[in-house]
């Protein structure tokens, strides 16, 4: 994942025609936030700051917004990000366990991003998966039906990818 | 003599979870090698989640043969024995189980069915031909009549019947309205409108073409969860295909009336349910409701006059429109008409994609469609309706499905997430489950709702932790009712709902972890303990070398024994053990 530096942004509203494909209004403000943290995984302050000139929105109101919304992160993630669904069939059928099981593994509690910048663990409210349950999502692969030997297997098949 | 035309593969969410893809690239190289004329296909959602991946092998009479838990290497016997043999493998194929019996499929007539990339196949079954008619033969104020005299009432949650709500927005005289179609599926346990977009989304969008037909609107969009990038992506594909095929966009099949749509991506806020909320977040803005009246049919996006249906409640509509009404009517109960789409999850061993009558008992689904419950469990309760909703014991299960019946018990309908509990599931926790969603996802800005679920959260968790009082469920009681009428909206209203339902049919529960000290359900690990039993452990040290922490250790003999100090109660050892030799205690039991 790139890093995010002040100039990329500026170079990407000046040359991209990524911002200008939306109407400088207010009503472009969560479009513009979700396609800012698609390319880099979060949303800088001056990033924040460009769609506040952008849209004619107070800084305030899209600080206002991106954190209303749990999809926005205002830190720069880690290379994969695993979300632990905590949906009720999940809950019920043990992910709680499964959370706390990645949390021993990787050393990290939710919102926390390992040493090496490789996982971001999060939780996420359902993905609709219920009868998968439980199941989590890493990157964009949802997987199913997980037991604390399939959490192990999936970090370890991640981890000798990463090694390559 | 029949012969195979077509081969559909389930790749909804839930299909490719579960390892659909590579099945079907499979099934894609190996029928590239033969000569044989078979159709391939990505379908959506075939219901039967349970039996994932799923093939079906359907011949030129409409025969299908299903495949369960299909894996690569069992697609060369499929395609060798049963497409070029023509002999099904029988060893294969889904067993019976009476899963659709029961069914009746309206909304979901073609998920599972037809390619949902495919606006040729969407038509092909009569798609598009209900917004024909009402362009041609049909006035606005006629569609309105015909969906009100159906019965279809709102599916969201709330059941407001869909006709009359059209009504409102149809009357007021503004040349610029809006028609949403809520797709923001919140509801933890619920994939019934996910299910639907990936798998017919032609299907809504007809719907909704049809209503803002009958309310005069112009303008429409989509508010999908962000959740849900493939529903996202097969909605885009089917407005560029209508639009290109003339079916949306300027002058409708030659009509006068226009009709563009957009999509608006959630950004993950369960309240943006709620259609004040839903509204503000597509002008942009934090998704707080605000207070009703004016109602969104009078003012609502950008001040005008707007209509907002739920998924499913589309979906209905041009099925609706193509049959009379007595058919659609001779399904459900006096006041709940046709069918309800349930994702059926949880305990039992078959979960998935439901379609039912109106009025069919819990049990029914339960037992008949859901096959009861797994792992030798006991029936509990069914949770109906997420976080606003409440959980319904087993002694109640002759209840009826339909609005007035299900609201009378505590719960609601809901949008149609059905999960089912057994006797390994503690209620008090789940109440805390729901209550720290509720807690999280309140907007803030009732202080019932911001404040009080907050205090109701730390109420449960104590109790959850053996330090509940004997005050405490007075009090949770007095709370919840003060939170729901000081709230301005659907979340807070019913945010006590899991509460107040788990305290009314499961008082005895909480009172076993306030007075007791102990969690039946052997749940709540603060009131639990492992204890390995000396006499049926084999020494093999199976526990010992798998625990996290290294609080199991040799005891004085041949078994294990647990340090209850250090013990973390993950339940490793418990999962782990090949004899059964440790027990889960609770209260003051020993063993």
């Amino acid at each position: 994942m790139p890093d995010m530096t002040s100039q990329d942004v500026e170079h990407e509203i000046r040359d991209g025609d990524s911002f200008r494909a939306f109407a400088p209004t207010s009503a472009s403000v969560i479009p513009l936030l979700q396609q800012i943290q698609e390319k880099y995984g979060y949303l800088s302050e001056s990033n924040l700051k460009r769609v506040s000139e952008y849209t004619h929105t107070p800084l305030s109101t899209i600080y206002g917004v991106a954190t209303f919304y749990s999809q926005f992160r205002l830190t720069h993630p880690g290379k994969h990000l695993i979300r632990v669904c905590q949906g009720t069939a999940c809950h019920v059928l043990g992910a709680v366990e499964i959370m706390d099981h990645f949390k021993e593994q990787l050393g990290i509690d939710e919102d926390g991003t390992t040493a090496d910048g490789l996982f971001t663990l999060e939780s996420v409210r359902c993905l609709g998966c219920c009868s998968l349950a439980p199941a989590m999502m890493i990157d964009d692969e949802t997987y199913g039906r997980l037991t604390r030997d399939k959490v192990d297997d999936i970090l370890a098949s991640h981890r000798s990818e990463e090694a390559k | 003599m029949s012969h195979i035309t077509e081969i559909r593969v389930g790749l909804a969410t839930c299909g490719i979870a579960a390892g659909a893809e590579p099945v079907y690239s499979a099934l894609q190289k190996e029928l590239a090698a033969i000569d044989v004329p078979v159709k391939l296909k990505r379908v959506g959602c075939i219901g039967m989640c349970y039996n994932e991946p799923l093939v079906d092998v359907v011949t030129d009479k409409g025969d299908k043969s299903t495949y369960g838990h299909v894996r690569v290497e069992d697609v060369s016997r499929i395609v060798n024995e049963h497409i070029i043999g023509g002999r099904p493998v029988q060893e294969l194929l889904v067993p019976k189980d009476g899963f659709f019996d029961r069914q009746v499929r309206i909304v979901l007539e073609n998920c599972g069915i037809i390619d949902p990339e495919s606006i040729d196949e969407y038509i092909a079954q009569s798609g598009y031909e209900a917004l024909k008619t009402v362009l041609t033969v049909m006035s606005p104020q006629e569609v309105i009549e015909k969906v009100t005299a159906s019965g279809l009432r709102g599916r969201g949650g709330a059941g407001f019947p869909t006709g009359v709500k059209w009504g409102f927005a149809a009357c007021e005289p503004s040349p610029d309205k809006y028609f949403i179609c809520n797709a923001d599926e919140g509801d933890p346990g619920a994939f019934m409108d996910r299910s639907v977009l990936e798998g017919d989304p032609h299907r809504v969008l007809e719907g909704m073409a049809i209503g803002a037909y009958a309310i005069g609107a112009r303008h429409g969009y989509f508010y999908v969860r962000a959740e849900y990038p493939l529903a996202i992506r097969r909605i885009e594909k089917a407005i560029a295909q209508a639009t290109s095929a003339g079916l949306i966009g300027e002058h409708v099949l030659g009509s006068d009336f226009s009709f563009e749509v957009q999509i608006k991506a959630g950004a993950g806020a369960f309240v943006c349910g709620e259609e004040t909320a839903l509204i503000a977040s597509i002008e942009g803005k934090r998704g707080m409701p605000r207070k009703r009246p004016p109602y969104p049919a009078v003012s609502g996006l950008w001040g005008k006059p707007t209509n907002i249906n739920n998924v499913e409640t589309l979906a209905n509509v041009p099925w609706i429109i193509r049959h009379k009404t007595e058919e659609f009517t001779r399904y459900g109960t006096e006041k709940s008409k046709g069918t309800k789409v349930f994702a059926l999850a949880g305990k039992l061993k078959h979960s998935g994609l439901v379609e039912v009558p109106m009025g069919i008992p819990i049990k029914d689904i339960v037992f008949e469609i859901g096959g009861g419950i797994r792992d030798e469990g006991e029936f509990k309760a069914v949770q109906m309706g997420g976080p606003s909703g409440g959980c319904i014991p087993a002694s109640m299960s002759d209840v009826p499905i339909d609005y007035e019946s299900i609201t009378k018990t505590g719960a609601i309908i809901g949008s149609g997430g059905l999960i089912v509990l057994d006797d390994k599931t503690c209620m008090v926790d789940l109440a805390r489950f729901f209550m720290d969603f509720i807690q999280k996802e309140s907007c803030g800005k009732c202080t019932f709702c911001r404040v009080g679920t907050k205090r109701m959260l730390e109420t449960l968790t104590r109790i959850c932790d053996g330090n509940g009082a004997p005050e405490d469920l007075d009090r949770l009681v007095d709370l919840a009712d003060k939170v729901k009428v000081n709230s301005l909206c659907g979340l807070g209203q019913t945010a006590p709902n899991p509460v107040l339902t788990t305290v009314k049919y499961f008082r005895e529960e909480y009172e076993a972890h306030i007075i007791d000290k102990s969690c039946p359900a052997r749940v709540c690990k603060a009131l639990i303990r492992y204890k390995i039993d000396p006499d049926r452990c084999k020494d093999c040290k199976v526990c010992t070398r798998g625990c996290p922490v290294e609080a199991i250790s040799q005891g004085e003999g041949t078994f294990q024994t647990i340090d209850q100090g250090a013990c973390i109660k993950c339940g490793t050892c418990y999962e782990a053990c090949p004899f059964g030799a440790i027990d889960v205690l609770s209260g003051v039991e020993e063993s």
